[in-house]
C-alpha cells in the first residue's frame, strides 16, 4: 500500500547537509497499524511527511498503491492527498473555525454540497464523540478533544490511510490511552491503514502490529511488534523496550534480596500458550520446592501474553537444581547473578 | 483676526467631513492594495507556498525605501505623479492618492506580520488536505489573521488622519489644513482646540470600531 524504495531525503541547513532520511525501504500493507519509532531527531516526522509529498524525497520513490508519487501532477497530488488524512502533535486547528468548521473543511475543498456536508460532518463527530462541541471553538477543547476533532477532519474524505505525526505526544496518559483506543476503532471498523511516527514505546505496543526503528535517519529494526519485542536486535531497540518493560529490579534491590537469604534468584521469560498452564506451581510441587515472586510484569502485545517474572525458589539445592532443569525445557529461565561485591 | 463661530462652525463641520472623506477612502484603497501585496509578501517568503525569490526581494525592497520617507516629504515628491493620475495636485480627492499608496505599503508590511503569527502548521495541514495554494489564501491565511488584521487596519487608520492633517498643509482641505491656516497662521487658539478636539474624537471613535471588530472575529 505504501512503499518506501531506497529513499533519501537531503537537507540544505546553512551551507551544511543533513540526511534526515537515509536508504529507507519498507513496506505499509494494507490493515496496518504501522508504527515508526525513533529518538528526536531521528528522521521519521520527515519519513512520514514523504508519504504525502509535503517533503520530497532527494532520492528513491515512494510508492502509494503502486503509483509512484514523484509522476504526479500537482492537480493529482492535491487529489491523492485527500485519500491521505493527517493528524499531528499540535493538532493543527483553524483558530477560526469552529469544530464543525474544521471537520467539513476538506469537504468544502472538494466542494462536496452543503446538505451532504452536514450530514457528514455529524456523523464524523459521533464517530469520535464530539457531538456536543460541534459549535465551539478549538480554544475551548481539551488536548484530548482537539485531537479527536483533527481525527474527524483527517477522516471526513474517506482515507485510505491516516498517518500520525507524533498524535499522544502532547497528551497526558490517560487521554493517550483513548486516542489510541480510537485509532484502533479506525483502523478496525473503517479499515484504515495507519502510518504512526511516535517516541513512546508503549504506543507501539498498545496499537502497532509492525514497527520500525529509526535512527539517525536509517530503519534499523523492522519487523512484527511481538517479534521485536520479545528480541530485540539493536542496541536502541533495546533502550525502547527497557523504556516500558524494565526486566530485573535494580543491583540494590537483587543484593539486599540475596543478603537476606534469597540464594535462588531466576528470571522467568514466556510467551504465548506457557502462561495459559500452570507451568510453575506444577513443576515446583513435583519436587516440593516453594518459590516466591520477587518482581514481575505480563502485558499483552497483539493478543499475546508476554510474561517476565523474577522468582526466587526456596527449598533443597538439589531439588531446586531439578526443578529449574525441568522448567527450562517449557519457558526461558535463566539464573539472576547478583553482584556480591 | 478671530473668526466668528456663528458661521465658522459650517467650516469645521465641512472639514471634518473632508478629513472623514479622505481617511475613509484611502483606507479602503490602502487596503485592498495592501492586503494584496502583504499576501503575495508571505506567499512568496523563503519555504512558503509559492515561494520567489524575485518577487519578495522587489516587494519587500520597495517596502523598505518608501516606509520611511516622512509623509510630507513624499506627498511633495510624488506631486508630479499625482497630477498625472488625478488631473491636479490640489483639493481632496488629490491628496487621497498619496496616502493611499503610503498606506498600502504600511497595510502590507503589517499583514505580512500578521500572516507570519500563523501557525505554520495549520497551513502544513492545509496543505496535507489537498488544498491549492490559492486555497490555503483564502479558506486559511485571510480566516486565521482576521482579527489581528482588523486592529492594524485600525492601527493604520489612526496614522491615517495623521496623514490628512499632513495633506492639509499642502491644499488637501480637511481639518489639517483649518487647524493651520485659521489656527496656526492666523493665531486663533479657539480653531486649534477645536480641531485638535474632533481629532482626538475621531480617533477614539476609530479605535473603537476596530476594537469592536477585532473582538467579534478573535471571540476572546
Amino acid at each position: 500500500m505504501i512503499e518506501f524504495l531506497d529513499v533519501s531525503k537531503t537537507f540544505k541547513v546553512a551551507k551544511r547537509e543533513v540526511h534526515a532520511v537515509k536508504n529507507v525501504s519498507l513496506t505499509v500493507n494494507k490493515g496496518d497499524i504501522f508504527g515508526v519509532i525513533g529518538f528526536s531527531g531521528a528522521g521519521k516526522s520527515t519519513l512520514l511527511r514523504l508519504v504525502n509529498l509535503l517533503e520530497v524525497p532527494t532520492s528513491g520513490m515512494v510508492k502509494i498503491n503502486d503509483t509512484d508519487l514523484a509522476s504526479l501532477s500537482a492537480k493529482d497530488l492535491r487529489q491523492l492527498r485527500r485519500k491521505i488524512g493527517m493528524i499531528f502533535q499540535n493538532f493543527n486547528l483553524f483558530s477560526s473555525r469552529t469544530v464543525a468548521g474544521n471537520v467539513a473543511y476538506p469537504l468544502k475543498l472538494e466542494g462536496v454540497p452543503k446538505a451532504e456536508i452536514e450530514r457528514r460532518t455529524a456523523e464524523l463527530l459521533e464517530f469520535v464523540g464530539l457531538s456536543d462541541k460541534a459549535k465551539n471553538f478549538p480554544e475551548q477543547l481539551s488536548g484530548g478533544q482537539k485531537q479527536r476533532v483533527g481525527i474527524a477532519r483527517a477522516l471526513a474524505t474517506n482515507p485510505e490511510i491516516l498517518i500520525c505525526d507524533e498524535a499522544t505526544s502532547a497528551l497526558d496518559p490517560e487521554t493517550t490511552a483513548d486516542i489510541l483506543k480510537l485509532l484502533k476503532r479506525v483502523n478496525d471498523e473503517l479499515g484504515i491503514t495507519v502510518l504512526l511516527i511516535t517516541h513512546e514505546m508503549h504506543v507501539i505496543t498498545t496499537i502497532c502490529n509492525r514497527v520500525a526503528v529509526m535512527e539517525n535517519g536509517e530503519v534499523i529494526e523492522l519487523g512484527e511488534v511481538l517479534d521485536v519485542f520479545t528480541k530485540p536486535q539493536h542496541p536502541t531497540t533495546q533502550r525502547f523496550i527497557e523504556s516500558v518493560n524494565k526486566d530485573l529490579p535494580s543491583a540494590e534491590l537483587l543484593k539486599e534480596w540475596h543478603d537476606a537469604g534469597d540464594k535462588h534468584i531466576y528470571q522467568v521469560t514466556f510467551t504465548g500458550g506457557a502462561t495459559n498452564q500452570p507451568v510453575l506451581s506444577q513443576v515446583t510441587q513435583k519436587y516440593d520446592v516453594h518459590f516466591n515472586i520477587v518482581y514481575g510484569s505480563v502485558r499483552e502485545i497483539q493478543g499475546h501474553l508476554l510474561g517476565n517474572l523474577v522468582l526466587s525458589f526456596k527449598g533443597d539445592q538439589d531439588k531446586v537444581a531439578k526443578a529449574i532443569q525441568e522448567l527450562q525445557a517449557i519457558v526461558d529461565i535463566k539464573e539472576v547473578i547478583v553482584d556480591e561485591s | 483676526m478671530k473668526v466668528d463661530w456663528s458661521t465658522f462652525y459650517q467650516r469645521i463641520i465641512e472639514a471634518t467631513g473632508e478629513t472623514i472623506y479622505m481617511v475613509t477612502f484611502t483606507l479602503i484603497f490602502g487596503a485592498i492594495f495592501g492586503i494584496m501585496v502583504g499576501l503575495s509578501l508571505f506567499v512568496t517568503r523563503q519555504n512558503n507556498i509559492l515561494e520567489n525569490k524575485w518577487i519578495f526581494g522587489i516587494l519587500n525592497f520597495i517596502i523598505n525605501i518608501i516606509r520611511p520617507i516622512p509623509f510630507i516629504v513624499f506627498l511633495v515628491f510624488l506631486m508630479p505623479v499625482t497630477r498625472t493620475v488625478m488631473g491636479t495636485t490640489i483639493g481632496t480627492e488629490a491628496a487621497i492618492f498619496p496616502m493611499a499608496i503610503m498606506a498600502t505599503f504600511s497595510v502590507a508590511r503589517i499583514v505580512e506580520q500578521n500572516l507570519m503569527s500563523i501557525d505554520p502548521g495549520v497551513i502544513e495541514a492545509s496543505k496535507a488536505m489537498g488544498a491549492s495554494p490559492l486555497q490555503i489564501v483564502f479558506t486559511v491565511l485571510i480566516p486565521e489573521a482576521l482579527g489581528p488584521l482588523v486592529l492594524g487596519l485600525t492601527f493604520v487608520s489612526i496614522s491615517l488622519i495623521d496623514f490628512s492633517a499632513v495633506a492639509g498643509y499642502v491644499g488637501g482641505g480637511g481639518l489639517g489644513q483649518v487647524a493651520i491656516t485659521y489656527g496656526y497662521q492666523r493665531f486663533d487658539t479657539s480653531v486649534m482646540i477645536v480641531t485638535v478636539v474632533i481629532l482626538i474624537i475621531l480617533v477614539q471613535i476609530a479605535q473603537w470600531i476596530g476594537n469592536t471588530i477585532a473582538k467579534k472575529l478573535m471571540r476572546r
